[in-house]
């Protein structure tokens, strides 16, 4: 695709997608920040003329897009693959409903699991929930598809899963830029045989679900978004999403049946190419989905005895599954130190993550954030993590389990976005049904692993306007929890005090670990105090090593050069502030026992 | 003119990748190509190892480079520079910056920072370029230029114009960093001519 300035951009398919929205007049989009889903609502919410809205989960997310379309506009809601389990509970009744203004899911999978605790292939979702899906293959047909997708939605009053990968959300590309749809006027309608799903009504709009899935399979079979390109009929693929570009550059002369609309599938179409190839290879990453359905046709074809069902493909992978012959010599990897990634330098999860690799006989129930990095050495401080909240109800679940046995030993770690998405109840189970568990929400101002995204409790809405913000201490107050205390995790003697006293206590207790982020804009440019190192007094405990910050570094000594320096010949080496790197939060000064790291001042 | 390639920018989170790539695409695209880009958010930015594919040609299907297909590397970082063997051929040229970012392993003790790692790059017919980006960013007055003076190393191996960057930095870059940039640029590329 050429790139000419005027009507062409150079974006990612996240960017792509938000533009897509923008263009079929979308008036309302909703979500929940998650990889590689973000940037999407982050862009759409830059455009006049759409209302944006991080919502504090995805359920709640695809709730209020499923209003936005009863109300007769054309809405969008955002999550990644493991949202839409969150979501299911609405995705599934809405499926019967449909709306009035169009209405498009869009699910980000993670193939590979860059950023995510699994790699569940949504496309399963589609099946189970009788919806239309929809997947692109890049940036420009993202763009394209999303338009075409709130078509289809509203032709067919349904809504449309939208799929996309990891490798569509993050690639960037040349796309094509067009004029916005006319915009829809909202009103009020009162249909109670579409919108009450009792089970009267229910029956009745299964019924047209079955009907509409009927429908669709018909249009699948001329739909311009599945096509087959000609080719050496010898062996043939059909493909999808991202997969087809590894097809394309592997087997470029190859016949290809290509699924814009990966359900309902065009038995027909399928059918027919299948007749005129001689071998059918049906190339898809995770789940033989497409496999598994062509087979249930009848027809023969090869998938995944050939193709990885694990994590994400590339044309290398394709190429050699199905022709390892034409593989040449590929330089084996050096064995090299990892570089696995790390909280920052000043991170104030660093802080109370140290307190609780103190901590030997409390088990730590985690969850999703940066502060799952706690996991790592040398922190290793993190005993679990499920998904969104899991925190809060998995240490109740072993309290229970365990009775006395755990007592003073279970602790729950979440930060404050996922409190908010999914923490809360959690939180009132352990009230009501009598915990002992301790809550710690890691409190640092903002979403912070997918980079910077606003919450319910970081006071500012999703284009950083001011809004209202949620009180931590008055809501666990109001849940009934009775003892709530706030620390400054940069302190570290304090927050080991209070972890202590709190962990004891046999009842739901809550800490708030409350320091913002050190990437906050407000944080970067606060003039922070300068700490360094005075090597001489440094007896190599590694005390502040062992907090793994990345602006601490150790220097090995053999004996002689210990002497050399004038320390004891059996100190083993030295650490030493990288001043640049560090951001001052004191935690490494308040470990050293030895006056070896000190405040500039105080030189 | 070359008609195609795949240039993997690799580094540590938080290097400025993302400018030099964008910078390179842009380029390429200006020059005619179809480009494509391919990065990983989210986990990988917490100073993480971190790459990014950069293909270009008349059309490009995968975003991704495959094994053994990377015509040039730039490395914002020694050890970075040798993770991605694999996607490197006999006669890649990889411009790798001389800094050391200490991994955790290394930065706690528990291992060393590896000794003479280009060389195991350089015995496989590699061809590297090892320059001080930051000293040369320093001399230009702009620490924050190294990532293009790498891009400016870089373009040595590109059939693409200087011409065509120079305009892109003029067009992609904030007004009062242009000129900064443009030098930043020239200076790399002036120090694998030479």
């Amino acid at each position: 695709m050429s790139f000419n300035s005027e009507e062409s951009l150079w974006l990612s398919g996240n960017e792509a997608i938000a533009l897509g929205a923008w263009e079929a007049g979308v008036q309302v989009a909703s979500g929940y920040p998650g990889t590689p889903s973000t940037e999407i609502l982050e862009n759409l919410s830059t455009y006049d003329g759409v209302y944006t809205e991080w919502a504090p989960n995805e359920k709640v997310g695809l709730e209020v897009a499923l209003g936005a379309s009863f109300a007769g506009v054309r809405a969008l809601a955002t999550m990644k693959h493991v949202g839409l389990n969150v979501a299911a509970d609405p995705l599934f009744t809405a499926s019967y409903t449909g709306g009035r203004g169009g209405l498009v899911v869009l699910t980000a999978d993670d193939p590979e699991m860059h950023s995510s605790q699994n790699e569940q292939d949504n496309r399963n979702y589609a099946f189970a929930a009788k919806l239309p899906m929809l997947e692109p293959s890049d940036p420009a047909e993202a763009r394209d598809m999303l338009v075409r997708a709130f078509e289809l939605s509203e032709q067919y009053d349904t809504p449309v899963l939208f799929r996309i990968t990891t490798r569509i959300a993050h690639v960037k590309g040349v796309v094509q830029k067009g004029a916005r749809a006319e915009l829809a006027s909202p009103s009020i309608e009162k249909i109670p045989g579409k919108f009450v799903m009792l089970p009267g009504p229910a029956r009745v709009r299964r019924g047209e679900v079955e009907k509409r899935m009927i429908a669709m399979r018909a249009h699948a079979e001329t739909l311009e978004i599945n096509t087959i390109e000609e080719g050496d009929t010898r062996r043939g693929f059909i493909t999808s999403g991202v997969p087809y570009n590894y097809v394309k550059e592997a087997f470029p002369d190859a016949a290809v049946l290509k699924l814009g609309m990966v359900w309902p599938l065009p038995a027909g179409k399928i059918a027919d190419f299948a007749a005129r190839v001689e071998e059918l290879i049906i190339v898809e990453e995770l789940d033989p989905f497409l496999e598994t359905h062509i087979k249930a046709m009848g027809i023969s074809c090869r998938g995944k005895e050939l193709i990885p069902a694990q994590g994400e493909l590339n044309s290398f992978i394709v190429r050699k599954a199905i022709d390892p012959g034409s593989i040449g010599e590929i330089f084996a990897p050096l064995d090299l130190p990892m570089r696995p990634p790390n909280m920052c330098a000043g991170c104030p999860h660093r802080g109370l993550f140290y307190c609780l690799s103190k901590m030997k006989d409390v088990f730590v129930s985690g969850d999703i954030g940066c502060y799952t990095l706690g996991f790592l050495p040398p922190l290793s401080a993190m005993d679990t993590c499920v998904c969104m909240g899991a925190s809060v109800t998995v240490a109740h679940g072993m309290a229970k389990a365990l009775g006395k046995e755990g007592e003073g030993r279970l602790v729950a770690v979440l930060g404050d976005s996922t409190f908010m998405h999914s923490g809360i109840t959690g939180l009132v189970n352990s009230v009501y049904n009598d915990s002992y568990t301790t809550v710690i929400i890691l409190d640092n101002r903002i979403t912070a692993m997918t980079g910077h995204q606003h919450n319910p409790a970081s006071g500012c809405t999703i284009k950083g306007e001011p809004a209202n913000a949620i009180d931590f201490e008055q809501l666990c107050r109001a849940v009934g929890v009775k003892r709530i205390t706030v620390v400054n995790p940069h302190d570290i003697d304090e927050t080991r005090r209070v972890l202590k006293e709190e962990v004891a206590i046999p009842e739901t207790t809550v800490v708030i670990s409350r320091a913002p982020c050190v990437l906050l804009p407000s944080e970067i440019k606060r003039k922070k105090p300068l700490y360094y190192t005075n090597t001489d007094n440094c007896t190599g405990c590694r005390a502040c090593v062992n907090l793994g910050c990345p602006a601490i570094s150790w220097t090995p000594l053999t004996p002689e050069e210990a002497v050399e320096k004038g320390y004891r010949e059996k100190q083993q080496g030295f650490a030493m502030i990288t001043e640049v790197q560090c951001n001052g939060c004191g935690q490494c000064a308040c470990v050293c026992k030895f006056d070896a790291i000190t405040l500039k001042e105080e030189e | 003119m070359k008609q195609s390639g795949n240039i993997l920018f690799s580094g540590v989170g938080g290097q400025g990748i993302l400018l030099a790539s964008e910078l390179t695409a842009y380029a390429q695209l200006a020059a005619g190509f179809d480009v494509k880009k391919s990065e990983v958010h989210g986990m990988a930015q917490r100073g993480g190892s971190v790459v990014a594919h950069l293909r270009y040609g008349e059309k490009i299907y995968s975003p991704l480079i495959e094994p053994g297909k990377a015509d040039i590397q730039v490395a914002f970082e020694e050890l970075e520079a040798a993770r991605y063997l694999p996607y490197l051929h006999k006669n890649s040229a990889v411009v790798v910056n001389t800094q050391k970012i200490l991994p955790p392993a290394v930065a706690t003790g528990k291992t060393s920072y590896p000794t003479n790692i280009l060389d195991e790059l350089r015995n496989r017919d590699i061809r590297v370029v090892a320059l001080d980006a930051f000293a040369v960013a320093r001399d230009i007055g702009e620490l924050r230029t190294a990532n293009v003076v790498m891009v400016g190393a870089m373009s040595h191996f590109l059939a693409v114009s200087p011409q065509i960057f120079l305009e892109v930095i003029d067009q992609r870059v904030k007004q009062q960093f242009r000129e900064v940039n443009k030098k930043a640029f020239a200076a790399g590329r002036d120090l694998v001519n030479a």
